[in-house]
């Protein structure tokens, strides 16, 4: 009895402020008819399903091999190591929407990419134009790239700094190179770390938002920023909780993939 | 067991403050004694409700200016007199906002009768019976969408084509011909950024200037004429367009030469611009006339008051007030002064000749659609998209948007708003 006191906070917290908003969230989507039917009708729900993959299959393994290179880099205590590890981190503490006006400021039209560029004596480029609709995705790719990076590095730290030198030592020891030691060694034992930090970053890529709605707005519509659309500015919370449903069935799949994928 | 009630006690303690907060925000408004209170949803950026505060104070009686989202606006107007507990003096929205309140607004006809002085033009008097035979609010401001044009483009204006009096083909012929003289730059843009207001170029405009209707002849064989039409004229136009959320910009930096918005977003270019009215299609000079109004709830807490309200909104001097502060152009015979930027004179010319315009068809932005007007927004952007953007067979595009318009539609069951006859439901033929 007593025990169920000490828990009875966290279980009214996540009553009111989970489970509530998501059966309430399922009930909305059911309620209206035709809810899912104009969901896959409407011309941007494809897209915005193929650009959110594509930006996941795109991003997360740039991500980990750029992530776990850094992590690698510091555990070799450069100097000034710790002032590198805060400027790798910075992008963690900055909203993402403001981290995409910040490359709308780069990659729009009069941006400072293109002064550079007409600097240079080179034409300007349209980067953000929807006839471009590659460099759109690249720069919705760099900008969530560096804005996303970070969590991964941290994650990554952490779990090196658990992996004792001794085992690399005595492969050292015996002859293996530092690929060897990279690959037998030291990944394998990082690996709880990834699985962590790759369903976080998957689940996080799924909701992916503010700096491609920055970025490009509808141009490039992602999922998330579909449910804003049709909850903000068409006012239809039906077919917006149908998509944000979507988005949580992709999640939980995402994520037990990973856990049976990365058994030990 | 008292460890526990206290703890019991603690949560309550703890959540009360919480529940409070919940209370949320009044939308009554205050007005103070002798006062009346003006509910509207429009001049909603902090700026313009600022300044027409400030318009309100030369009111003869206090005014509150209770300035509300338009969900809001409705749902208060509603309860309000369905609880007849009105404290609303005056509410001031768009014709298709007010529509929908036909029953809860007295009949003006007696304040209309003494402001024959004002020489409001009876197009604008008829629109304010909201179908009825009596007078349901008294015309307060206008706005419409007309054509931007930098002097330099006029360079390339067809021959025998006169700017004040294009036709879409002569629009076509300009736009190609000024991309090719401008080094394949195209001179043309359009508001077809999230927040721009292209939807209402296709409802209001292109549309029923090719098709004499917006929602009934949606996907009629002139409907698919307007959109190849609408198909080549983006061939020729800038394709940062879909970048734009308004057209003063662009046309300020010179990324864009001519270019069609909504008025109160073109006043803002300074330079050598000219406004003029909107092209004339194959059934006429298509127009979309933004009209405000403002009604008096039945059971209102101060009727004589509110008419005074009104009485003075509608003066010469306020509603050229108006203009200068807020960019809405007046209702009455209220003279245009020479002085006003160059801009906002031009506007206004350009807005009368459009309404003055013998083969004119005036357009409503869509009435009684409350909370789905995005949506039924969004269909006209869709077609934009799929026929213009991304190349699909016009017809096809039209019969699937006729589709989620219908379906939008006959969940709504409403009447349909002019161009469209006012028939028993409305919805695409």
């Amino acid at each position: 009895m007593r025990k169920l006191w000490l828990i009875l906070p966290s279980i009214v917290f996540m009553t009111a402020l989970f489970a509530w908003p998501l059966v309430s969230g399922v009930l909305q989507a059911f309620s209206g008819s035709g809810t899912f039917r104009r969901m896959v009708d409407d011309p941007y729900f494809w897209e915005a399903a193929r650009n959110t993959a594509l930006l996941i299959v795109a991003l997360i393994p740039l991500q980990f091999a750029l992530a776990v290179t850094m992590a690698l880099l510091m555990r070799e205590k450069p100097r000034f190591a710790g002032l590198h590890f805060y400027l790798w981190v910075v992008p963690l503490a900055i909203s993402d929407l403001a981290a995409g006006l910040v490359w709308l400021s780069i990659f729009t039209d009069r941006g400072y990419l293109n002064s550079i560029l007409e600097k240079a004596g080179v034409e300007s480029y349209a980067w953000l134009s929807v006839e471009n609709p590659s460099t759109m995705f690249l720069a919705v790719l760099i900008a969530e790239l560096w804005r996303a990076t970070a969590l991964v590095f941290v994650i990554v730290v952490a779990g090196l700094q658990n992996v004792p030198r001794e085992y690399d030592e005595a492969a050292a020891v015996f002859g293996a190179t530092y690929w060897q030691r990279l690959r037998h060694v030291i990944l394998p034992q990082l690996k709880p770390s990834l699985q962590v930090a790759l369903i976080l970053r998957t689940i996080l890529a799924l909701e992916a938002f503010a700096v491609a709605q920055a970025l490009t707005g509808r141009s490039f519509p992602l999922l998330v920023g579909e449910t804003y659309q049709w909850y903000y500015t068409l006012q239809n919370p039906n077919v917006a909780t149908a998509i944000a449903l979507v988005v949580l069935t992709l999640s939980i799949v995402a994520s037990i993939g990973y856990l049976r994928l990365m058994r030990p | 067991m008292t460890k526990v009630s206290r703890r019991a006690l603690l949560t309550g303690l703890a959540a009360a403050p919480l529940l409070s907060a919940c209370g949320g925000v009044s939308t009554t408004g205050t007005s103070g004694s002798g006062g009346v209170t003006l509910m509207s949803n429009q001049f909603s950026p902090v700026e313009e409700k600022q300044r027409f505060e400030q318009i309100l104070k030369k009111a003869p009686v206090p005014v509150a200016f209770n300035q509300v989202e338009t969900g809001i606006f409705a749902s208060t107007l509603q309860t309000q007199v369905e609880a007849g507990k009105v404290q609303i003096s005056v509410a001031g929205a768009l014709h298709g906002d007010l529509a929908p309140h036909k029953d809860r607004l007295t009949d003006l006809d007696d304040l209309l009768g003494t402001l024959g002085d004002r020489g409001f033009p009876a197009e604008l008097t008829d629109l304010a019976k909201l179908g009825g035979g009596t007078t349901k609010y008294i015309p307060w401001m206008q706005a419409s969408y007309v054509l931007a044009v930098n002097k330099k483009a006029l360079e390339w204006l067809p021959s025998g084509a006169d700017v004040q009096k294009l036709t879409y083909d002569q629009l076509l012929a300009w736009a190609t011909a000024g991309k090719a003289g401008n080094g394949g730059k195209p001179i043309l843009g359009i508001p077809a950024g999230v927040k721009g207001l292209y939807h209402r170029f296709f409802q209001g405009f292109l549309l029923p200037s090719f098709t004499g209707g917006q929602i009934t002849t949606f996907r009629s064989a002139e409907a698919v004429t307007a959109w190849e039409y609408m198909k080549e004229l983006w061939a020729q136009t800038a394709r940062a367009s879909t970048n734009y959320d308004n057209l003063q910009e662009p046309l300020q930096r010179g990324e864009v030469m001519v270019g069609f918005d909504h008025v109160a977003r073109l006043v803002g270019a300074t330079g050598d611009f000219i406004m003029v009215p909107a092209p004339t299609g194959p059934k006429g000079l298509g127009y979309m006339l933004v009209l405000a109004g403002l009604g008096i709830p039945k059971g209102a807490p101060d009727p004589d008051k509110a008419k005074q309200v009104i009485t003075a909104l509608t003066t010469p001097d306020v509603q050229l007030e108006v203009l200068k502060q807020n960019a809405f152009f007046p209702v009455t015979n209220a003279k245009v002064p020479a002085d006003l930027p160059g801009a906002v004179g031009q506007a206004s010319s350009a807005i009368g000749k459009q309404r003055q315009a013998p083969k004119g068809i005036l357009s409503l932005p869509p009435v009684g659609l409350g909370a789905r007007d995005g949506e039924v927004g969004q269909i006209f952007k869709n077609c934009f998209k799929e026929i213009c953007l991304d190349g699909k067979p016009v017809e096809q595009v039209l019969d699937a948007q006729a589709g989620e318009l219908n379906k939008i539609l006959a969940e709504l069951k409403i009447p349909c708003w002019q161009p469209d006859p006012a028939g028993a439901e409305c919805k695409a033929l």
